[in-house]
C-alpha cells in the first residue's frame, strides 16, 4: 500500500461512507463561513481523487476548477459562485449541494439533488436527513427544480434551521 | 463460409466502439453478440458517468449506449445479434451459433470484447432463490422493470455494490444493509454517501455467514471478522431479507481467447486471467485483438476507449490508415486512458496493465 493510498484509506469517507465535517474542511471545493453569510453558494463534498470533471464545464462563471489532471479535487472560487446550483445536477457524484444563508431570519435553503420518485411537492413537510441517514430537523419543500437540461437530475430546494445547513444532506416523507 | 475483414466478437461498449472506429476507417465489420440487442451492460446503467467530456462525462450509460447503437446504424457495420460465437481458432476460424446453425466466420482480424462476469461467494444456502448477482438484480430493475425483492442485503461495497443499492433504492426496495469483509469501502466515497445519506448502513469487517429459508431467502445471518478474515463468535446478527445480492467482483471471459492459445496472465486487480495485450491491445496471437473487461476488468469508459484502439490498430493493419495517423490516434487515446486510470482507486489496476504489457514483450522475445 503507498503512501497516498495509506492516507485515504485512514479517511472517515472510508471508513462509515460519508465525509466527516473536518475532511469536508480539508478539501479545496468546500465553502467558507465567511462566504456562505453572504448568500447562496454551491457546497461541494468532493473528498476523494476520482477521475472526474463535469463540474468544472457546468459553471457558467468559471467558479470551479479541475484542471487537465481529473483526478484534481474539485476547487471552489467562492467569490465568484452566484449559487445559480447548475452544478449540482451535474455532478455524477451527487456531491454538490446548494446553501443560502440569508434566504431567512431564521431558515436556510439547501438544495439537493434529489433522483427519487414521487418528487415533494412545494410546501410540504419532509424530514431533514444528516450525512449518516438520521432525521435532525423538519424542513419544508420550497421548490423543485427539475427541467429536461439537469437530465433527470432533479434538485429539490428546502428550508432548515440555520443551525442544520451544513447538516442536512437528504430528505424523507414525514 | 463468410469472410470477412474483422470480426468483432461482443457488442458491449468495448466491441461497439472498436465496431465503429474500424468501420469509420473503411474496414469492413461484422459484430457479433448473442443478446438480442447490442449495447451489453450500457443500459442498465441508469447513473451519469465519471471521467471527462472524451469519456462522456455526465451522461447516463443508457443514452451513452443509444448513441453508440445510432453510430452502428449510420455505419456500414454488419451486426449478428442473437449469435453465439462458441469457438475461435489460431488461424482466426469462428464458429457462430445463428438461427440454430452453426456457421462457419473466417476473418483476416479478430477483436475480442466479450466482457466480464460476476464472482459467486458460497455460504451455506447460497443456491435459495433470491440469492443473485447485483448484476443480476440491475438487469431486472432497470431493463425488466421487476424488483428481485422488498427487502435486501447487498454483500460487497465495491462500485457496483454501492451503485446497485441506490439504484434498488430508486426502484423501491429497501436495503437493510451493504456488508463489507474489508476494514475500508470499497467503491468511491460519493456513492456511498449516497446510500448512507439515505438511511442504508455500510458494515465493514463484516461477511455473511448464512441464508436461510425454507424454499427460497427469508433471512441473512451476518458475522463480523477479524483482521484476518476470520469470524468473530458471538458477532452474529439476522436480518430479515428475501434478497441477498452478491457485488463480489467480475472476472474476465477469457473462454474463445483461451481457445487461441494466446497467453495469458494472472492478475487479481484485472480480474483474474487476462489475455496478455500490447499497447496496441494486440494479444500474443497476431491479428487477435482483445478489449473491455476481458483485458482487464475496469469502468465502461475504458472499455470504449479501448475499443477505440482496437478499432485504430485493426485499420492500420489492414492498410487502411497510415502508420503515422494511426500512432496519433493511439496517444491521444492512451492519454485518455489514462487520466481514467489515474489517482488512488486507478493506482493498482494501472500497475496491472503495465506489467500485462511488460509480458507481451517477454512472450515475443
Amino acid at each position: 500500500m503507498t503512501e497516498k493510498e495509506h492516507c485515504t484509506k485512514k479517511m472517515m469517507m472510508n471508513v462509515v461512507g460519508y465525509p466527516s465535517l473536518q475532511e469536508l474542511e480539508q478539501s479545496p471545493g468546500f465553502v467558507s463561513n465567511d462566504r456562505l453569510k453572504k448568500g447562496a453558494v454551491a457546497v461541494i463534498e468532493c473528498v476523494q481523487d476520482i477521475p472526474c470533471d463535469p463540474c468544472e464545464k457546468a459553471c457558467p462563471q468559471g467558479a470551479i476548477k479541475v484542471g487537465r489532471t481529473i483526478t484534481n479535487l474539485p476547487v471552489l472560487e467562492e467569490e465568484k459562485c452566484t449559487g445559480c446550483g447548475l452544478c449540482i445536477p451535474a455532478c455524477p457524484g451527487l456531491c454538490i449541494f446548494l446553501v443560502d444563508m440569508t434566504f431567512s431570519p431564521t431558515e436556510a435553503l439547501i438544495g439537493i439533488p434529489y433522483e427519487f420518485v414521487p418528487l415533494p411537492t412545494p410546501g410540504s413537510r419532509v424530514e431533514g436527513i444528516d450525512r449518516s441517514g438520521k432525521c435532525i430537523c423538519q424542513a419544508s419543500v420550497i421548490k423543485v427544480r427539475n427541467p429536461s437540461s439537469y437530465d433527470r437530475t432533479p434538485v429539490v430546494y428546502i428550508a432548515v434551521p440555520k443551525k442544520h445547513a451544513q447538516e442536512v444532506r437528504f430528505i424523507m416523507k414525514e | 463460409m463468410l469472410i470477412v475483414e474483422l470480426a468483432v466478437v461482443g457488442a458491449g461498449p468495448a466491441g461497439l466502439y472498436a465496431a465503429i472506429q474500424a468501420a469509420k476507417e473503411g474496414v469492413e465489420v461484422l459484430l457479433i453478440d448473442e443478446n438480442l440487442t447490442a449495447g451489453g451492460q450500457l443500459f442498465k446503467q441508469i447513473h451519469k458517468f465519471f471521467g471527462s467530456e472524451t469519456h462522456f462525462a455526465g451522461v447516463r450509460g443508457i443514452d451513452i449506449g443509444r448513441r453508440l447503437l445510432e453510430e452502428i446504424r449510420n455505419r456500414e457495420v454488419k451486426v449478428w445479434l442473437d449469435s453465439m460465437c462458441i469457438g475461435l481458432s489460431s488461424d482466426r476460424e469462428l464458429e457462430v451459433v445463428r438461427n440454430g446453425f452453426c456457421q462457419t466466420v473466417k476473418a483476416e482480424r479478430v477483436v475480442l470484447a466479450t466482457g466480464a462476469a460476476e464472482l459467486p461467494v458460497v455460504f451455506p444456502n447460497w443456491t435459495l432463490p433470491g440469492v443473485i448477482g447485483a448484476g443480476a438484480a440491475q438487469t431486472m430493475i432497470n431493463i425488466h422493470r421487476v424488483l428481485p425483492g422488498t427487502t435486501v442485503l447487498m454483500v460487497g461495497s465495491g462500485n457496483v455494490g454501492l451503485i446497485v443499492s441506490y439504484q434498488l433504492l430508486q426502484a423501491g426496495a429497501e436495503v437493510l444493509a451493504v456488508i463489507e469483509t474489508a476494514e475500508h469501502v470499497g467503491g468511491y466515497g460519493v456513492h456511498a454517501a449516497k446510500i448512507r445519506r439515505a438511511g442504508v448502513p455500510i458494515l465493514t469487517s463484516t461477511s455473511i455467514k448464512c441464508a436461510q429459508g425454507e424454499t427460497e431467502v427469508e433471512a441473512a445471518t451476518i458475522v463480523k471478522v477479524d483482521h484476518n478474515w476470520n469470524p468473530v463468535p458471538g458477532t452474529e446478527r439476522t436480518l430479515a431479507v428475501d434478497t441477498i445480492c452478491i457485488a463480489a467482483g467480475l472476472r474476465s471471459l477469457g473462454e474463445l481467447a483461451w481457445m487461441t492459445n494466446c497467453e495469458f496472465s494472472y492478475l487479481p486487480q484485472l480480474g483474474g486471467y487476462v489475455p496478455i495485450h500490447n499497447e496496441w491491445m494486440e494479444s500474443t496471437l497476431k491479428g487477435v485483438y482483445v478489449a473491455g473487461d476481458l483485458a482487464g476488468v475496469e469502468e465502461a469508459s475504458t472499455a470504449m476507449e479501448e475499443g477505440r484502439l482496437c478499432g485504430i490498430s485493426v485499420a492500420k493493419d489492414l492498410g487502411y490508415i497510415s502508420e503515422n495517423a494511426a500512432i496519433e490516434q493511439k496517444q491521444s487515446i492512451t492519454r485518455s486512458l489514462e487520466a481514467l486510470q489515474g489517482g488512488t482507486f486507478g493506482e493498482e489496476r494501472r500497475e496491472a496493465k503495465r506489467r500485462l504489457m511488460e509480458g507481451w514483450k517477454e512472450s515475443k522475445i
